[in-house]
């Protein structure tokens, strides 16, 4: 099977299960995928788990690789999680923080070797940021640094990108910029892309593939027309929604109250 | 698509043409900065000889130059009393000075960043109140280890204490679910904790002792002897290399513990390697010259002011800023008041704060 998946995750945090023996996935690869659900359903704690990051059991495959049993360094690698928390604001150039994100499991890989300062360069270029690489994390707004983030980690060329929250604290013009960026470097690196999401319009239009959550369960998974309809999003936001088909025959989905 | 620049600014690097001018510019003035870094630690370790030279050659006992060098030289063709000043007393003083400062400038740098609080050091959590303690054991009750000899008495119960007491943190920071805040209140809660069992023991001893111990706690480059001042030496070498090792992982560790874990930094094993490094350089210093406390908190803001965070410039930065405020304090402590030796400990807070309010306050940093 290709793509990302897990089988039989459980997660605890003390007593209580968060996530019961749920088997998620394949996320394909090449594509960006959408993680959905409301607040405390459990889509940090899934993609914590995916990433190796805090105790879990259960099996994590990438293709025909079995994650569970790298070591972090090796694990965070192949597979990365993006915190749903910014950057922390430290007396940090943002090329320094590149660099030291490539740096933190010792030994650079070499398919991200070369010279680190170029590729750092190119990646926030690549995020329209090449011109804050000298100043100051302490000194850049919230969004800001949210885009030093997401270059960390596209710059650490993992095969598997999870991604929380990434467009929470960008205007609107950086959200589809992003995501953009997400889709076609996704596509040129035939690798695993999964973003929690909480604009579904962004989802239904943007991903290819969307699984949504509640309360640590799985409401339905699949193609954004399939999972994203008035039935699932009852389901899921105990809301009361449309999905039409706005002017240029795009879906749009609408929110008309609470159920 | 492109994120197109105007909304974040202008310049832009072609990744087509590779190495475009404004790349070439940013390359330029990364080095640059890592030149003037390297300019500035060789300037600290620079200023900490001339320190050092400094502090070797002034004294109450008044001795020329030329004797001094004399003494240095042909140690068995001077006056007796000469040779003690000399290989006795000042040098193991000024030298003393420096390893202590090192030690606690390191281990002040590894515990801001490993606990995430710019309030930790070996001072505030409790390592120098925990070796007060066990001085105060050794001092008051003649409590000893078996098998110490008499000269290491009140350093080895001191030694132990503190020890433990970082051993107490590092158990603390193991539990699970434990975030670096319950680590800083547990070390403040030893802090109160070993002040109060320090004062029942004042409470219950007698005069002598008590003064002995208060003189103790005061913190004194007095009782800087060759072995100590080889061993705290011999610490300092094995354990610094080891931390500067562990720059890049303690640098990712400032961005966040959880960003720094998903980078791939085993978050716990980092902290338990610089707890374990801190807890040998802290509790070493404090155990042969007692309290001083100013040294571990500030030379850290200080290095991070000047040098970044970038840990591995910042470790040793930090390092040296605390040799050099030791070994001006250790020249202030013989020379302010005639005649008298202050205690070091007392002089390190003032000397520092200069320090402090030049660099630290000041709006903008130098780096
Ligand atoms: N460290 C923790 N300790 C205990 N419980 C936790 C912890 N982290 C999360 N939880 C609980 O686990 C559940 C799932 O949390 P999680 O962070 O995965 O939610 P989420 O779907 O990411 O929510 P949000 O959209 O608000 O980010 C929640 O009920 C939360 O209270
Ligand atoms: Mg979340």
């Amino acid at each position: 099977m290709d793509g990302l998946y897990c089988e039989h995750m459980t997660v605890r945090y003390g007593r209580r299960t968060v996530l019961d023996d749920i088997s998620v996935g394949p996320f394909p690869p090449g594509r960006v995928s959408a993680l959905l659900g409301p607040n405390g359903s459990g889509k940090s704690t899934l993609l914590r788990a995916l990433a190796g990051l805090g105790e879990a059991t259960g099996r994590v495959m990438l293709g025909v690789d079995d994650l569970t049993g790298l070591t972090l360094a090796r694990r965070t690698r192949r597979c990365l999680y993006l915190p749903q928390a910014l950057p922390a604001m430290v007396h940090l150039q943002v090329l320094e923080s590149m660099l030291a994100a490539q740096h933190a499991t010792g030994v650079v890989p070499p398919d991200v070797q070369g010279d680190e300062i170029d590729a750092a360069l190119h990646m926030l270029d690549v995020f329209g940021i090449a011109d804050l690489s000298m100043r100051y994390m302490d000194e850049l707004s919230g969004g800001q640094r949210q885009l030093v983030g997401l270059a960390q980690a596209l710059g650490r060329h993992p095969d598997a990108l999870l991604l929380d929250e990434p467009l929470s604290a960008l205007d609107l013009h950086h959200q589809f910029a992003v995501m953009e960026i997400l889709r076609r470097e996704t596509a040129a690196r035939q690798i695993v892309t999964v973003m929690v999401l909480h604009d579904l319009n962004i989802a239904v239009r943007m991903t290819d593939y969307d699984v949504i959550l509640r309360e640590g369960r799985i409401i339905a998974a699949g193609a954004p027309g399939a999972v994203i309809t008035p039935v699932t999003l009852a389901r899921t936001y105990d809301i009361v929604a449309r999905v039409e088909k706005c002017s240029r025959g795009l879906p749009h989905v609408m929110v008309d109250g609470l159920r | 698509m492109r994120v197109p620049e105007e909304s974040v600014g202008t310049p832009s690097v072609s990744p087509s043409t590779g190495l475009s001018d404004y790349a070439r510019e940013v390359r330029g003035r990364y080095q640059s900065l890592l030149r003037r870094r390297m300019g500035l630690l060789g300037l600290l370790l620079a200023l900490i000889a001339a320190s050092v030279v400094l502090d070797f050659s002034l004294g109450p006992s008044g001795l020329s130059p030329s004797a001094l060098i004399r003494t240095l030289l042909h140690p068995h063709h001077v006056p007796a009393g000469q040779g003690v000043i000399v290989w006795q007393i000042r040098l193991p003083y000024a030298l003393m000075a420096v390893c202590v400062g090192a030690s606690l400038g390191l281990a002040g740098a590894e515990m801001q960043t490993v606990l995430a609080n710019p309030l930790a050091s070996p001072f505030t959590l409790g390592v120098s109140a925990a070796a007060a303690f066990g001085a105060s054991l050794a001092i008051i009750l003649g409590w000893r280890l078996p098998g110490v000899p008499d000269a290491w008495v009140v350093s080895g119960d001191a030694f132990v204490f503190a020890i433990g007491s970082v051993l107490l943190l590092d158990m603390v920071s193991r539990r699970r679910n434990a975030g670096t805040g319950t680590v800083v209140l547990f070390g403040i809660a030893l802090v109160f904790a070993f002040h109060a069992l320090v004062s029942l023991l004042q409470f219950v001893a007698n005069e002598d002792a008590l003064q002995d111990l208060v003189f103790w706690t005061m913190g004194s480059l007095t009782r800087a002897t060759w072995p100590k001042l080889g061993l705290l030496a011999a610490a300092c070498v094995i354990v610094a290399p080891l931390s500067f090792a562990a720059s890049w992982k303690l640098t990712v560790l400032r961005m966040g513990e959880e960003r720094a874990a998903s980078l791939g930094v085993d978050v716990p094993r980092v902290r338990r390697g610089a707890l374990l490094r801190v807890s040998i350089l802290s509790a070493l210093a404090v155990s042969f010259v007692g309290t001083i406390g100013f040294v571990g908190l500030v030379a850290p803001h200080i290095a991070r002011r000047l040098l970044g965070e970038d840990h591995r410039f910042y470790l040793p930065g930090s390092m040296l800023v605390g040799a050099l405020v030791m070994s001006l304090s250790s020249i202030a402590a013989r020379n302010l008041l005639p005649g008298v030796v202050i205690p070091t400990g007392i002089v390190t807070a003032l000397v520092g704060i200069p320090f402090f309010l030049g660099i630290v306050l000041r709006r903008r940093s130098i780096s």
